[in-house]
């Protein structure tokens, strides 16, 4: 764009500073509508995992049986610890907001790392959990067997909708390591500051985002109708 | 109106939500382990909501946030609440239709199943 | 301008003035933008290539109908008519109004100098280019043949067509709405001018907000949806197809959750232009503002309600239908309100019948019957005979060609002069505008007709008994074709040749036309103070005459 930004005034320095863009009359009507844009795109992501969850509660009720017959095969310690982790990816997401408003910028990159290194911890657990999957033959369309063999239809179904759910959120787990990986970048160049910090609130705001869905993903999962 | 002057939660603040987090995850955990029937999940999704709760409310800082945002939270989970209970009330009420009907004594109709 | 407060330097008719036109040259000036004027040329020019590629199938399958054995093969058939719905619903009519005439005019009627968020502005239109891309290869390589519907488990299992690159390019598409709604939300919340109250927005902002908050709340919920039938395309396993233990049926729940919203994507932007244009050529303020613009709201909410009344006929259950039926007579209510509320406006006025105007008349009465006749498919006993015939087909296009259509066409009429600052030759206009509407009525009322003597939709052939009325109708169709190519010539004649357009040539009201016509990079050279309230036509009328 021809933004012709001559540097003489209060006013100019203060736009560079805050990364005013053009069309904004102030920065607060800036973040303003960032922090709207960025909800409404949240509530775009909660109706997208809607459907899945649409689905997920229509079949549990349609076959409670083969439902139940499949959660021998949801580890539930695996599970638990990836929520303890999300969790803490989420403390340390939020003390990186934390660390950006107050212009912490070591702090800032401390934290961003640390959320980063649990959302790679999340991954590679996730990965044991597929990988396990995979030994006991039940990746749907790959590699699939079920005993009773009555159920493997039905069985089938769930694990579909098992991998169709946790795939799509360990998507948004990637990505959200995408985002982090640019906040590391920019923080590291010190753009923020506590009269700029959007990008990493709103990051922060996915981030959440993503730990709420397995909130809900790991009870459903891996804990209703689990026998002991 | 929104946060204009910034508001900084309290590191305490947080790394309570968080202990509270664990917590409920643990609880949540442990209670699977009763057989209570179709109160399972309710059970579950109960410690899951208020989960949800503490991270949109703390950590999202919708504390801080306008009434707005916080309309455009509750309207995608009203909606979200539209599409299951609708389709669901499909499947709830499906095999009503194959109930006897008084009238429908007359085993040529075929309504058994 | 009288309802303005008043904004310094406006050259009128002055020709070398710099606009949003002529200030960057080449093409990467028009690639690489973020102004939403041009980013809603780029989808005017995108939107009418694919409308003129989903016409010409219309064409095509109009030609298989003049002879009741077809005159393609049935497989050909097929395709044909799935190009043409998938082509017209998710890349010309969804993003028809939104797109281009909103994207172009909603920063304008708000007073901001750009939309929320202009580089997702134009990332959507990137995105929509690479849905239509991917679409048009599908129909390249010999097409797809499950109606845009995608129904599983045809489409997921059974169909020897290209669904996966059609349904990838629907998918991607769908993004492309998303960020458009969400820009329009964030826009008309946080970027309105000082004094630019809710209840003085135009009617044309209420509806596309109304239409955003439907583009965000219901595409997500089509684009999984299709993401999930990918997979049971792909995989064989999934969780549609009842071979497999899957419901057919929850394939549809969660396609018509979006997907009957859409078709209130479909129009209530064009409902926002017939306010604008009806206010305009009746010298009036629209009747009813408070009433109008919450009808927009009801619409979009109710819309999420009614799904389940394309599914009266499937096995979805009895009671449930019976509460989607008494929900979809509710949406007539607040549509009801819209077409007394433009007849109140018109009632009255002081009419002019300029082109667009004419179009207006086009779209209530058109869309008067098609919103009527679906009132005979959202009943039980009615739609159990009607539906999957032609009645259905003549209903929906009533609503979306006479409807939607007639108004984006109306609306572009109504602000080419502030788009391209040229005025188009209005006897040749008015021409057209007659054309579209005697060829659009001959071509779906027989089609009425068809679906009540019991014709089924999406058949090749037909028993001879149906020849006259499809003849009649494929020669509708031929006049309605012609009807959308005068247009096109003498819109592109007018760029060069036409009438320079002054400020305001309509003596309408609203920001839009207080800035020169093309307006400038950044619309406003200082930002407007709105002291009035939109439509505030009459006690002004000598002082602007």
């Amino acid at each position: 764009m021809a933004e012709t930004l001559v540097p003489a005034g209060q006013e100019e320095l203060e736009a560079q500073e805050t990364h005013l863009r053009h069309h904004f009359a102030t920065p607060e009507q800036q973040t303003d509508a960032a922090t709207l844009g960025m909800w409404t795109f949240l509530i775009t992501e909660v109706l997208f995992f809607g459907g899945m969850f649409t689905a997920y509660a229509i079949y549990r009720t349609m076959y409670p049986g083969a439902f139940a017959s499949t959660s021998e095969f949801m580890d539930v310690r695996l599970g638990g610890a990836n929520t303890a982790v999300l969790i803490c990816s989420s403390l340390t997401m939020a003390l990186a907001v934390r660390a950006a408003q107050l212009s912490r910028r070591k702090d800032l990159i401390r934290f961003l790392i640390l959320t980063m290194i649990f959302g790679t911890v999340f991954l590679v657990i996730k990965g044991i959990e597929y990988h396990a999957k995979w030994v006991e033959y039940k990746v749907p369309g790959f590699r699939f067997t079920y005993e009773p063999s009555y159920y493997f239809h039905h069985a089938q179904i769930l694990f579909s909708l098992y991998f169709y759910m946790t795939g799509m959120h360990a998507i948004h787990m990637v990505v959200g390591l995408g985002l982090l990986t640019y906040l590391v970048i920019q923080a590291w160049r010190g753009i923020f500051h506590a009269r700029y910090f959007a990008p990493v609130e709103m990051i922060g705001l996915y981030w959440h985002f993503v730990d709420i869905v397995w909130i809900f993903l790991f009870p459903l999962l891996y804990l209703i109708g689990h026998k002991r | 109106m929104s946060a204009h002057e910034v508001a900084i939660p309290k590191v305490k603040t947080l790394v309570l939500v968080w202990a509270a987090l664990i917590c409920f995850t643990a609880l949540t955990t442990w209670v699977a382990s009763f057989e209570f029937g179709e109160w399972n999940i309710v059970i579950a999704l109960l410690i899951a909501v208020t989960k949800a709760s503490l991270v949109v409310w703390i950590f999202m800082g919708v504390r801080h946030v306008t009434t707005l945002t916080r309309l455009f939270v509750v309207a995608g989970l009203v909606w979200l609440f539209i599409m299951i209970l609708l389709t669901a009330s499909d499947y709830k009420t499906r095999n009503w239709t194959y109930q006897a009907q008084p009238w429908a004594n007359n085993p040529a109709h075929g309504l058994s199943r | 301008m009288a309802t303005i407060a008043p904004i310094h330097g406006t050259p009128e008719l002055s020709e070398r003035r710099v606009n949003y036109l002529n200030v960057e040259h080449g093409w990467k000036s028009w690639l690489f933008t973020t102004d939403h004027k041009r980013i809603a040329i780029l989808y005017l020019i995108s939107i009418t290539l694919m409308f003129f590629v989903g016409g010409l199938m219309a064409v095509l399958f109009r030609i298989n109908l003049l002879e009741p054995e077809g005159i393609f093969a049935p497989e050909t058939y097929n395709r044909l008519f799935s190009a043409h719905g998938i082509i017209m619903v998710f890349f010309f009519l969804v993003p028809s109004i939104p797109a281009t005439l909103a994207n172009f005019l909603i920063p304008i009627m708000v007073g901001a100098k750009d939309l929320a968020f202009p580089r997702v502005n134009l990332l959507s239109w990137y995105i929509y280019v690479v849905g239509a891309l991917l679409t048009l290869y599908a129909v390249i390589r010999g097409g797809v043949d499950t109606g845009w519907t995608f129904y599983a488990p045809y489409s997921s299992t059974y169909s020897n067509s290209y669904v996966l690159a059609a349904a990838f390019g629907v998918f991607t598409a769908g993004f492309s709405s998303i960020l458009t709604g969400l820009n329009f939300i964030v826009t008309v919340h946080k970027m309105r001018a000082p004094g630019m109250t809710w209840s003085r927005l135009p009617l044309f902002v209420w509806s596309n907000y109304a239409t955003g908050l439907i583009q965000v709340l219901g595409t997500p919920v089509l684009a999984i949806t299709l993401l999930l039938l990918a997979f049971e395309r792909i995989a064989h396993v999934g969780i549609f197809d009842p071979n497999i233990g899957g419901d057919p049926i929850l394939f549809q729940h969660l396609f018509w959750f979006y997907s009957h919203p859409a078709v209130y994507i479909m129009i209530l932007p064009g409902m926002g232009v017939i306010s604008e244009i009806v206010s305009c050529f009746s010298h009036k303020r629209v009747f009813g503002y408070n009433f109008v613009a919450f009808s927009s709201m009801a619409i979009a909410v109710l819309s999420f309600v009614v799904w389940g009344h394309h599914m009266f006929i499937t096995g979805e259950s009895m009671y449930t239908s019976l509460a989607f039926s008494f929900l979809s007579f509710m949406v007539a209510v607040p549509s009801a309100i819209k077409v007394f509320n433009w007849t109140a406006t018109m009632y009255k006025g002081s009419i002019s019948f300029d082109t667009p105007m004419l179009y207006a008349f086009g779209f209530i009465g058109l869309f008067t019957i098609g919103g009527l006749t679906g009132l005979y498919l959202a009943a039980l006993g009615t739609d159990v005979a009607t539906h999957g015939t032609y009645f259905i087909v003549a209903h929906f296009h009533y609503v979306m060609v006479g409807g939607m259509v007639m108004a984006f066409v109306g609306g572009l009429h109504f602000w080419w002069p502030k788009m391209t600052g040229r005025m188009y030759p209005e006897a040749w206009a008015k021409f057209a505008a007659l054309i579209i509407f005697l060829g659009f009525n001959l071509t779906f009322f027989p089609q009425f007709i068809l679906g009540y003597l019991g014709m089924p939709r999406r058949y090749h052939a037909y028993p001879p008994e149906f020849q006259a009325l499809n003849v009649l109708s494929s020669a509708g169709a031929s006049i309605l074709g012609v009807g959308y190519v005068i247009p096109m010539i003498y819109f592109l004649w007018s760029l060069k040749y036409g009438k320079r357009a002054g400020m305001n040539p309509y003596d309408a009201r609203g920001l839009e036309w207080t800035i020169p016509s093309p307006p400038t990079t950044f619309n406003f050279d200082t930002t407007p103070v709105v002291t009035q309230e939109a439509y505030d036509y009459g006690e002004l009328e000598e002082v602007v005459g």
